[in-house]
């Protein structure tokens, strides 16, 4: 019976999937696989099919926390060209039509990234972004989201502490995540344009930790931004859907 | 006793001469922020002066502050025969070793339109680039393509492979410095890619500031470190 508690990894799934020449993966997934990483994406309600969401709320919506400027570049020309970039990226390929998150999986390739990869994670890790986010954000979470933060991380503040950490430390671009695998929840901090999707993890809630993310607003005092983010943007209740259908995801297929 | 002395603060006379400082009887060396050779302001329009500040005073400050924890840290890791923090340790030293490292070349890479920025190279180096690149142009354009193309935080580099004794270049991710990429590549020109080099200025348009940043490239520095390393 097909265990969709234990995770495959990315290096399990290439094994068992044919692969043309170039790496790229055949339409030939495994039914099972397609299905289960299907369920992995929709779990954090990301539909982004190569489309430049606007973000659920107005740009100036997260003022004075995040400024309007830093929303029109970050939305409106980093993510919009992560999407424009894709699109023509795939265009006459093998990947041109295929869902965003296929295109994600089979870039990604091991770690061995293909030339799509960035476009197609970034523009997936943006539309997350901006979802995780809400005006009037932040603060601690409540229910059934605190009890688990309580049960894997001791603390709610013990989470925050290790999530501020990953946020915080981030060599360079990258993430950090709030992510959700085999029942567990755990903090994971990602390089460039690398996500959870990828390392076998359901996605919760993210923070972008790429300079241009905060630059505009907060210079290089990114744990100000960091502090930010989690005292005024947060939206608790995104996590929480997310996490019902990460949780209903993984249990539906057992 | 601890013996301390002050280093000239004055001259950017060196990498070691200008940041070195004594501390304590075990002579744990510490680095300090070198000087700039040239006002914040004295770049502009090119690079401007708010964004010399920050790079230098709080990003390549943070760099050095956070090597010499480090390097404490390993000190101790090492006395003590703890072998797993010393390798823990690895990854710190290398970002923050490798951006001070960095920033130090790229502060000399740098120079006021007045003091020579912008003007092409000349010399031995001038003909290598001929030689290799078609033109100093053919050499910008190399260049201003591949930092455009550098995925998330790096540097573009114009380095001198002693070995082959032959120009190069190439792109270092992070921090890294050029010569994680060969170990007879020495740097003679380093333009910082990372967002916080030129976000407040030009955004997102990262061609742009790679279009505007040779008019204040000092090609006479990188004249000289070539020269030294070919003799």
């Amino acid at each position: 019976m097909y265990d969709a508690t234990r995770l495959p990894k990315s290096r399990a799934i290439h094994k068992s999937q044919n692969t043309d020449s170039t790496g790229v993966c055949s339409p030939h997934l495994s039914l099972k696989l397609e299905l289960q990483f299907k369920r992995m994406a929709a779990s954090s309600a990301v539909t982004a099919n190569y489309v430049l969401k606007p973000p659920p709320y107005a740009l100036d919506a997260l003022e004075p926390h995040m400024s309007k400027q830093t929303l029109e570049f970050h939305w409106g020309k980093h993510h919009r060209a992560y999407v424009e970039n894709l699109k023509k990226q795939v265009l006459g390929t093998e990947l041109e039509g295929k869902p965003l998150e296929h295109i994600i999986h089979s870039t990604y390739n091991n770690g061995e990234l293909l030339p799509a990869f960035n476009n197609a994670a970034q523009a997936w890790n943006h539309e997350f972004f901006w979802e995780s986010m809400k005006p009037g954000g932040g603060g601690k979470p409540s229910g059934e989201l605190l009890a688990l933060l309580e049960r894997d991380f001791t603390s709610y503040e013990k989470f925050y502490e290790e999530f501020n950490a990953a946020a915080a430390t981030q060599f360079g671009a990258g993430w950090a995540w709030l992510a959700y695998a085999n029942d567990k929840l755990k903090v994971v901090k990602t390089p460039n344009a690398v996500n959870p999707l990828v390392l076998g993890s359901f996605p919760l809630l993210t923070i972008d930790v790429w300079e241009h993310a905060y630059y505009l607003d907060f210079q290089n005092r990114r744990p100000d931004y960091i502090k930010t983010f989690m005292t005024n943007l947060v939206s608790w209740e995104a996590v929480s859907a997310r996490l019902e259908a990460a949780k209903a995801a993984s249990s539906s297929s057992s | 006793m601890a013996i301390r002395c002050v280093a000239s603060r004055k001259t950017l006379a060196g990498l070691k001469e200008t940041s070195s400082r004594l501390l304590g009887f075990r002579g744990v060396q510490t680095f300090t922020l070198p000087d700039l050779p040239y006002d914040y302001g004295a770049l502009e329009p090119a690079i401007s002066g708010e964004i010399m500040q920050i790079h230098h005073q709080k990003h390549h400050q943070a760099y050095v502050t956070n090597y010499n924890n480090a390097l404490e840290q390993l000190d101790q890791a090492v006395n003590k025969g703890d072998a797993s923090t010393v390798v823990k340790l690895q990854s710190a030293i290398k970002f923050n070793g490798g951006g001070h490292v960095n920033h130090s070349i790229f502060w000399k890479n740098l120079a006021p339109v007045q003091e020579g920025g912008g003007e092409p190279p000349k010399g031995s180096l001038g003909s290598a680039i001929d030689t290799h690149f078609g033109s100093p142009e053919g050499l910008v354009k190399k260049m201003s393509a591949e930092g455009a193309a550098v995925q998330g935080s790096g540097w573009v580099w114009l380095g001198l492979d002693k070995e082959l004794k032959k120009l190069v270049v190439d792109t270092t991710a992070n921090q890294d410095p050029l010569v994680t990429k060969g170990g007879s590549l020495v740097p003679l020109v380093g333009i910082d890619v990372w967002e916080h080099a030129y976000y407040l200025q030009y955004k997102n348009v990262r061609p742009e500031y790679l279009k505007n940043v040779w008019k204040v490239i000092n090609w006479k520095y990188a004249s000289e470190v070539y020269e030294k390393e070919c003799n």
